[in-house]
């Protein structure tokens, strides 16, 4: 059938070739160098790209903190208290539901979310040819919509403008991240990441483990403070007794954080079940106000517990931005040559810079 | 034009185009491509192989997607380890992809390249194409 006159290509040596939108602002390096580093998005990589956190990290330091001094205090002050006169396994408890939070937390924050990479130069170029098709007049198009059938029920499907691409279902661009994020839930400011298909898990787990240990806490406050007061003294009595003054203020943060963190733990456990985003839910896309038959939920499997096991126990899936992943060598590319010459010396200074801080803060990592 | 076609000249075939296979969102959000012959590879390719590739393709991504017993006591036992196994073990998912890896290696060695095609691996494009490169058919005479 085929003669076979050409050639016959060396995938091997072609594996270089496929080009990734950073290309764009690829620069000629001394060392290789890694995808992170010309990541388009507005996010903070450490460790060398082990670690991705949102450029702005909302009140993480303040989350943190809170959580950290408050479980220091109910150490401190309100177990050695609650041993002599209870058991030992308060403290026990207490420490395995602090680590669980603290390491749920930072799965949540340095997790990447389900960030969607964005569309090749020449993916978009085929993407704009298959909608023009008309060769429309206007200079600015109107927002680009496609409709797709999932399970028998019509999807939009939104046009991206940074990623140009179409977003596909569940997915939104976020814009403080400037990133489109698969199954997106929302930006939480608390984590300092938005949450997403790739952790949302962990924020789950989060919420939920911090709902048990600020419960404990404060069962345990007020078990403290009745304890002493059965002791003959009036209650100001025993809160103005010095170790005392410090479970008092255990008690205030937990009674506001309780209402909060419950009710959040609450709303996501209905958002499990039923297989929705906070996206999807604020939004109403799902719900029956807007014709009864048509607007169900394309995504849930109709049983609560098969909902709860696919979100939260389903298999994890791969990050696509590959931030550790080196970028391909100049000489592969013949387009980016022009641009070569004026760019080494800038980027010296801009490699030397960021290597410092790269190695300030691995340094601090596993400190 | 008497060129001499060394491998090393050919390091750098000129591209002729690039086809992409976009995604078919119709079972939901699970990672599946459309299996549309594109009329471009027409004249490269049998619909029939193109039509297997993609739904070989097709199937080793919803093996790693798979609801079941194994990968809810991957979800568990991560769960219960405060997820800290996820940084010693390696998930079914990531075991599927070296898989698919693999699968596109072979079929790019024994079937696209010798057609002047370059299947890319879906992975490297956030899984949203399955992107395939013709490469310029440099035949002088090509006999069809």
């Amino acid at each position: 059938m085929k003669n076979c006159e050409y050639q016959q290509i060396d995938p091997r040596a072609l594996s270089v070739l496929p080009s990734s939108a950073q290309n764009h602002t690829e620069k000629k390096a001394q060392r290789p160098r890694r995808k992170w580093e010309v990541f388009p998005g507005k996010n903070r990589f450490f460790c060398d790209g082990r670690i991705i956190l949102a450029r702005q990290n909302g009140v993480l330091p303040l989350t943190l903190s809170l959580i950290i001094v408050t479980c220091g205090l109910f150490f401190a002050f309100d177990c050695p208290f609650l041993v002599k006169h209870l058991t030992v396994f308060i403290p026990v408890i207490g420490g395995v539901l602090f680590v669980f939070v603290v390491l749920s937390l930072l799965r949540t924050s340095f997790t990447d979310p389900g960030i969607l990479p964005r569309a090749t130069p020449d993916e978009a170029a085929d993407v704009e040819k298959q909608i023009d098709t008309s060769g429309s007049s206007t200079y600015r198009p109107p927002p680009r919509t496609k409709e797709i059938l999932i399970n028998q029920q019509v999807v939009k499907l939104k046009y991206c403008f940074t990623c140009k691409t179409f977003r596909p279902p569940r997915t939104s661009h976020c814009s403080l991240c400037d990133n489109c994020v698969e199954r997106f839930d929302h930006h939480c400011p608390w984590v300092g990441n938005c949450v997403g298909k790739r952790n949302y898990r962990f924020f789950y787990s989060f919420i939920i483990s911090l709902s048990f240990l600020t419960s404990f806490i404060f069962g345990c406050v007020i078990t403290h403070i009745t304890l002493r007061t059965q002791a003959g003294k009036t209650i100001v009595q025993a809160i103005q007794e010095s170790p005392a003054r410090y479970p008092f203020l255990e008690l205030v943060v937990c009674f506001f954080s309780i209402w909060s963190i419950l009710g959040l733990s609450g709303f996501h456990t209905y958002l499990v079940a039923s297989n929705l985003t906070t996206n999807e839910d604020i939004k109403g896309s799902w719900s029956s106000k807007r014709g009864a038959e048509d607007s169900g939920n394309p995504y849930t499997y109709n049983s609560i517990i098969t909902n709860c096991c696919a979100t939260l126990c389903g298999p994890m899936p791969p990050s696509l931005i590959d931030r550790r992943g080196f970028l391909p060598h100049d000489e592969a590319i013949p387009a980016v040559s022009a641009s070569e010459i004026e760019l080494p010396p800038f980027t010296a200074k801009n490699d030397a810079h960021m290597e410092e801080n790269c190695q300030d803060i691995s340094l601090s990592c596993t400190a | 034009m008497a060129e001499t076609h060394s491998l090393q000249d050919l390091q750098q075939p000129a591209v002729s185009s690039k086809v992409f296979v976009q995604r078919d969102y119709s079972s939901g959000t699970i990672c599946k491509f459309q299996t549309k012959f594109p009329s471009e590879l027409e004249s490269r390719l049998d619909k029939q192989q193109f039509e297997e590739t993609i739904q070989t393709l097709n199937n080793l991504y919803a093996e790693a997607e798979k609801l079941g017993g194994k990968s809810y006591f991957e979800g568990c036992l991560a769960c219960l380890t405060a997820y800290t196994i996820f940084l010693c073990m390696e998930t079914h998912y990531e075991k599927v992809l070296k898989k698919i890896a693999r699968y596109i290696k072979d079929q790019n060695e024994k079937i696209y390249a010798p057609r002047g095609l370059l299947l890319t691996d879906p992975i490297e494009r956030g899984l949203r194409v399955v992107e395939i490169t013709i490469f310029e058919d440099r035949s002088i005479g090509s006999g069809r």
